[in-house]
């Protein structure tokens, strides 16, 4: 009861500090803002420069992007480019999460360890000149599953060991009863625990299509021809001849190019709100 | 080859090298309710899935209906289960639940239907049809379980402690439900429980184990007249049985200074053998002369509703017996209480079997 009659004072010395703080927290939040306010700004500037300024209303920036004749072509690309790779870990990486959380094996944990810790190193650039020799051998350069297949390959140990944390939480006893009845392996995978590991594999086919959309080496190492260059390649070519960035079509481009994912996490936190089943209480 | 389930020196090794079954012999006949009963740990539990199942035998045979069935998937064993969770599928609605096992075996959609519907019935859950499981009572989801079991018309059920995720009274209830649907239905049943009052009230037979052995297999009243060893005594009964050392002497069990008459159903009791004297409490009676078998201070008294539950301290050893409601004595008085030699047992110390 005594403390409470003791209000703190606000000396000098605590209004400094309180101010400090302030000042950081400002200065953070400047920092990370800035950027994102350009890229809502600049592309409705008539004369978009690389500040932040209040803009003269226009359309022109759209105007003069439709007009590169690989704009909206890159970003089909990207957009297939992106489907195929969350596809490709949904598909491939929920049966492996499920076995992997099923069966046990010898060192099971390391290896999921092991996976985990080179999975960066798959895609990272330490590996680009085999990744790139490799599919010069197989034939995959310049096609779209080349590079849907080294994208998945480099998402896949995180994604399943993401999602056989999902896998592990559901009761053995659904699949227990579920193999008295009679379903075999993978009616239980697609009846039982996929329609349970919803939300998850929701989460990771958004954390792929994102990495993916977002991807620059990859593409730009194993497509050739411009055509079939994703958008995040293309951003690279949006220069004059004289070697000066083309603002007005890079600040139209940057919008739109960003707009998928964020539709993206609007749409699934919409539908899953990333909660979970689990099991049921009683 | 002549019970409905036949177990066969059934052994079961797990991994890292428990053994939790000890070559198991069982017998079942058809349209029993068959209850495993034991404390935890004691393989009851691996026994039932290893008959579902659900986990493969390292040695010995199971066969259902005369067909051996030890290395058959447990989809074509033709046998139903209700776990103790339930295993209640949460994105499916209480319909599809039940109709899942039938989707599974490509059953045709009229007669799914109907199906659906018959166990429904039986069970009373038609309005709980388009509801999901979660938004469902845990004694509906037990409904829900079983009507999903019966919809599959197996020829064997295995229940794994159905009722113990229910409260008190709802279990009672479930209980009694279950065994008249069991009736209704007449088919094979096996429950595991740890429950002894649920095993003596549903089962018409009964199996106690103990570390992967079956300790006494019978029927309940044979469970509660007559346990075959410590064990068995110690675990069946709810209020649990005296279990008193004393030594034969004269004729007589000798327990401290007190002098018992040996139990009648006893042929021969050499003199000087170390006994244990069994007698079950609703068999101790209180005897108005001083003249009882166990004399001592009353030091608790508990309420049992029709029942009292007398504990007296006999030279140090706590024995207990019953007093009707009405006739209780006060605590700190000294009784005498009586020990009807028709209902005593005495076990050998050594070994702990009946004798």
């Amino acid at each position: 009861m005594k403390t409470r009659e003791r209000k703190p004072k606000l000396t000098l010395k605590r209004a400094g500090g309180r101010a400090s703080f302030w000042m950081f927290v400002i200065m953070i939040l400047a920092f990370f803002a800035t950027p994102l306010l350009w890229l809502v700004l600049a592309p409705f500037d008539l004369t978009p420069r690389l500040n932040i300024k209040i803009p003269t209303l226009s359309l022109n920036n759209f105007a003069q992007m439709s007009k590169n004749p690989f704009a909206v072509h890159s970003l089909l690309n990207s957009l297939l480019f992106s489907v195929g790779t969350g596809l490709l870990v949904i598909f491939v990486g929920a049966p492996a999460s499920y076995a992997l959380s099923r069966v046990k094996f010898v060192g099971r944990d390391i290896f999921l360890y092991v996976l985990l810790l080179l999975s960066s190193v798959v895609t990272g650039t330490a590996a680009l000149v085999p990744i790139f020799l490799l599919c010069l051998n197989l034939g995959l350069i310049n096609t779209f599953y080349g590079v849907i297949l080294v994208m998945g390959g480099g998402l896949l140990p995180a994604a399943i060991f993401i999602l056989k944390d999902f896998t592990d939480s559901t009761p053995k006893s659904y699949e227990e009863s579920a193999r008295i009845f009679g379903a075999s392996s993978f009616q239980i995978l697609r009846n039982i625990v996929v329609p349970i590991i919803r939300p998850g594999l929701a989460v990771i086919f958004v954390w792929a299509f994102v990495g993916a959309w977002g991807d620059f080496l990859v593409p730009f190492i194993l497509i050739r021809d411009p055509e079939r260059s994703p958008a995040a390649v293309l951003m690279y070519s949006f220069y004059t001849e004289g070697g000066q960035a083309m603002l007005t079509t890079l600040a139209a481009f940057a919008l739109i190019y960003s707009l998928p994912v964020i539709i993206m996490y609007l749409y699934v936190n919409k539908r899953y709100g990333f909660r979970f089943y689990g099991g049921i209480k009683g | 080859m002549s019970g409905f389930v036949e177990v066969t020196s059934l052994t079961k090794v797990f991994p890292n090298g428990t053994k939790a079954l000890d070559s198991l012999n069982l017998s079942i006949e058809k349209g029993e309710f068959f209850a495993l009963l034991g404390p935890s740990g004691c393989g009851k539990t691996t026994l039932l899935r290893t008959i579902g199942g659900l986990e493969q035998a390292t040695e010995g045979f199971i066969s259902i209906d005369s067909k051996d069935v030890t290395f058959v998937e447990p989809g074509n064993r033709n046998i139903a289960m209700v776990f103790q969770d339930y295993a209640l599928y949460p994105h499916m609605s209480v319909e599809e639940n039940i109709g899942y096992p039938l989707k599974v075996r490509k059953i045709e959609m009229t007669l799914k239907a109907e199906r659906i519907k018959t166990a429904a019935d039986a069970l009373q859950i038609q309005n709980l049809m388009e509801r999901k499981p979660s938004q469902i009572s845990g004694g509906q989801q037990q409904r829900v379980a079983v009507a999903r079991a019966m919809a599959t018309r197996p020829d064997l059920y295995l229940f794994d402690e159905p009722l113990s995720n229910l409260d008190a009274r709802l279990r009672l209830e479930a209980r009694t439900f279950l065994k008249q649907l069991q009736r209704e239905l007449g088919v094979t049943t096996i429950l595991v429980t740890h429950d002894q009052s649920e095993a003596l009230a549903l089962a018409d037979r009964m199996a106690v184990m103990e570390l992967g052995k079956i300790r006494q297999l019978g029927s309940p009243a044979e469970f509660f007249h007559r346990p075959a060893n410590l064990f068995v005594a110690a675990f069946i009964g709810s209020t649990p049985m005296n279990l008193l050392r004393g030594k034969i002497q004269d004729g007589k069990v000798r327990i401290g200074s007190a002098q018992i008459a040996i139990p009648s159903s006893v042929k021969s009791a050499p003199d000087g053998q170390e006994v244990v004297l069994g007698v079950r409490p609703e068999y101790l009676q209180v005897s108005s002369a001083q003249a009882g078998d166990f004399t001592g201070v009353v030091k608790v008294l508990e309420n049992l509703g029709t029942h009292y539950l007398v504990s007296i301290d006999c030279e140090g050893t706590l024995v207990r017996g019953t007093v009707p409601d009405g006739e209780e004595p006060k605590p700190g008085t000294t009784i005498s209480l009586l020990a009807d030699p028709k209902r005593t047992l005495l076990y050998a110390a050594e070994g702990g079997d009946l004798i």
